[in-house]
């Protein structure tokens, strides 16, 4: 125990000079299954500071879910496995951390918000009680005191007569109040990091814009880190500060936010960015990139993206590209960006 | 003033009630500050669900008269001289509401001394299958892999054996029954049907997300199984089990009836039945009113099951 008190301490010096809050190096994921191996994550790199907000972009099966339970330590093993990678929490690897010290740190350290809240809070179990269930197990508060925090919490979350409601089970809940219940959750231990998978997917679009106005809100009061999950670049527009596209398991992209909206450096990207419905296309037909995702059992050779991307050459079927970093016309640096395209030149520069 | 007095009317018939179903439940414990679980909020429903009052009144009722039999009669049916030959078959009278049997004997008392035997099985034998079925279900769906491969092909093997059919076999070979021989033969056929129950249900609720938003909130193993995925996949099985109550005791009187269960001279409610069947045209009463008891018996563990798992739901509030 003093081992790991001392390591921790020492980590967190390491972190104040310079070691960012989490960073995710080369991570592969495989699940085994009776059909055979799936690569869910076939290396994964990325990073986020404190107070920062990092937005992971793909579509469903694109690796952006696994690569959070990877980081919770919630992926179910067997039949996942992570043959390789490292993922450093203040610099410390948590790959190579016993299941106890891991379980200390979810929850406390390191939390996260589902997308659906309903299924994501226990039915039986009043919000009240689930609120207090936090301090009760991390740390060790009677029932009472614990009582009176999940009202603190819920009138922290804007819950609107937090009193009155402690007793309510979560189907009594409207959704949006339901995945403030779940940020509240999230928040209650003043965790550093906070991972969000899709937090506003299953709520309209009205209650989103509240839900993410109040989660970047109490992002900057706690100056935790943030990693928003989604698949809709709409909602990450103005509250992250970075992102970082992923297909088939890898990165293909990463920009600071509003670097990438305005030019894209992968076809991927300029393909989701195109099948954006936009007011001035009224009448036209709505872009759409061609094809499925990739099966991960079977991902094509070369660019995994090559089969339906239009610019797809015969280097692009042979080599995997690997995520370089992205530059001016001129060589000038752009600090941030990177693509996994052979092409990006091109894609960036037009 | 008069106001003053209604209050304390008031408040005294509240303490009242919750005593009552404190004693039904067999928990009672009231904090003046309300902390919502989900048993508590359970037990107030369910104190205003007619359903289970009536099943509630009626089982501590037959509970009563399980346990103290002479509150009720002043006869003791397993004293001598207690069945009189010429009074064979007497019908109903004033003094003899139930009638008497072909022995001669008093069938109200006989009815009254009956109910122990038959709530002791139903009991005893819903609280056996319950417990080994609950056990091995949550091993088993909770572990999964070999060791749930192992139990429930053992149990589907088990499955297949009839229950009515082996506790005939097996209660035949034993040559004479007694309520705990019968009990523990009906609990040994029929657990398979609750673990079967409690390893879906298991299986169902360990998918679910609140189990991995609890893991990803740092909850460990046992609180997870214990807080999260027990309650929620106990429901189905306490339904079950409380209608199967029923079903046991009705099982015991069947095989009381079929000469394999309770021997005489002790008395159960299927004995008497199987006793009376033979002039059940010319002397209805000699089957009817243990019958009655047994119906009763049966629809009121049925009542109580259908009304605890509507209590038990959150959504049903």
């Amino acid at each position: 125990m003093t081992t790991i008190d001392k390591k921790t301490s020492a980590s967190g010096a390491t972190s104040a000079t310079g070691a960012p809050l989490l960073e995710v190096r080369d991570l592969h994921v495989e699940f085994h299954t009776r059909d055979g191996v799936a690569k869910a994550i076939n290396g994964v790199s990325y990073s986020v500071e404190a107070g920062e907000t990092l937005a992971v972009l793909g579509e469903s099966g694109s690796g952006k879910s696994v690569t959070a339970q990877a980081i919770m330590g919630i992926l179910d093993m067997p039949p996942g496995r992570i043959p390789k990678g490292e993922i450093l929490f203040h610099g410390e690897d948590m790959l190579t951390m016993s299941a106890e010290e891991r379980r200390k740190i979810r929850g406390r350290r390191i939390a996260m918000i589902f997308q659906d809240a309903l299924s994501a809070l226990n039915p039986v179990l009043s919000v009240g009680y689930q609120l207090g269930e936090m301090y009760r197990v991390h740390l060790g508060l009677s029932r009472k005191e614990a009582k009176a925090r999940a009202i603190e919490l819920m009138d922290r979350v804007k819950i609107p007569a937090a009193a009155a409601r402690v007793n309510d089970y979560p189907h009594q809940f409207s959704g949006g109040m339901r995945q403030r219940i779940m940020i509240a959750m999230a928040m209650a231990l003043e965790p550093d990091l906070i991972i969000a998978d899709e937090p506003t997917t299953a709520l309209d679009v009205t209650v989103q814009a509240q839900v993410m106005d109040l989660l970047a809100e109490l992002q900057r009061e706690e100056n935790m880190g943030l990693i928003l999950i989604t698949h809709d670049l709409g909602v990450v527009a103005d509250v992250a500060d970075k992102i970082a596209v992923m297909y088939a398991g890898r990165i293909v992209e990463q920009s600071p936010i509003h670097e990438l909206y305005k030019r894209p450096a992968h076809p991927y990207t300029r393909g989701l960015l195109d099948s954006i419905p936009r007011l001035d296309q009224k009448g036209q037909e709505l872009y759409a990139i061609k094809g499925l995702p990739p099966n991960l059992m079977k991902i094509p050779p070369g660019c995994a993206f090559n089969p339906r991307c239009p610019k797809a050459r015969d280097i692009c079927r042979t080599e995997v590209p690997a995520l370089v970093p992205v530059t001016e016309q001129d060589g000038g640096e752009l600090p941030g960006r990177g693509s996994a395209c052979h092409f990006w030149k091109e894609t960036i520069h037009g | 003033m008069p106001e003053n007095t209604s209050t304390t009317v008031e408040e005294s018939a509240v303490p009242v009630a919750t005593a009552a179903g404190g004693a039904v439940k067999g928990t009672k414990k009231d904090k003046p500050e309300r902390v919502a679980s989900m048993w508590s909020d359970a037990r107030r429903d369910l104190m205003r669900n007619w359903v289970f009052l009536v099943s509630a009144v009626l089982i501590l009722a037959l509970l009563v008269i399980a346990a103290f039999p002479g509150l009720f009669t002043s006869g003791d049916p397993y004293a001598k001289g207690f069945c009189d030959l010429s009074n064979s078959v007497v019908p109903p009278t004033g003094a003899h509401w139930f009638g008497f049997d072909v022995q001669g004997c008093d069938i109200y008392t006989r009815t009254i001394y009956g109910t122990r035997n038959s709530i002791i099985v139903g009991v005893l034998t819903s609280v056996l299958t319950t417990l080994v079925g609950c056990v091995l279900g949550m091993v088993a769906g909770l572990r999964g892999g070999w060791l749930d491969v192992l139990v429930s092909r053992f149990t589907e093997v088990w499955f297949a054996i009839p229950t009515m059919l082996g506790g005939l076999l097996v209660l035949a070979m034993l040559g004479t029954g007694n309520v705990v021989t019968v009990s523990l033969i009906m609990a040994v056929l029929g657990w398979p049907q609750l673990f079967r129950i409690m390893r879906g249900s298991v299986i169902t609720n360990k998918q679910n997300d609140y189990v991995m938003a609890a893991r990803a909130l740092g909850a460990g193993g046992w609180r997870i199984a214990m807080r999260h995925i027990l309650p929620n996949a106990l429901a189905p099985v306490i339904v079950v089990s409380t209608i199967n109550l029923g079903v046991y005791i009705s099982a015991e009187a069947a095989f009381s009836y079929l000469g394999i269960g309770v021997q005489s001279p002790n008395i159960s409610w299927g004995l008497m039945i199987s006793d009376g069947q033979d002039r059940f045209l010319s002397a209805p009463h000699m089957v009817l009113f243990p019958s009655l008891f047994l119906s009763i018996t049966v629809l009121a563990f049925i009542m109580l099951g259908e009304a605890v798992r509507d209590a038990l739901d959150p959504k049903l509030r």
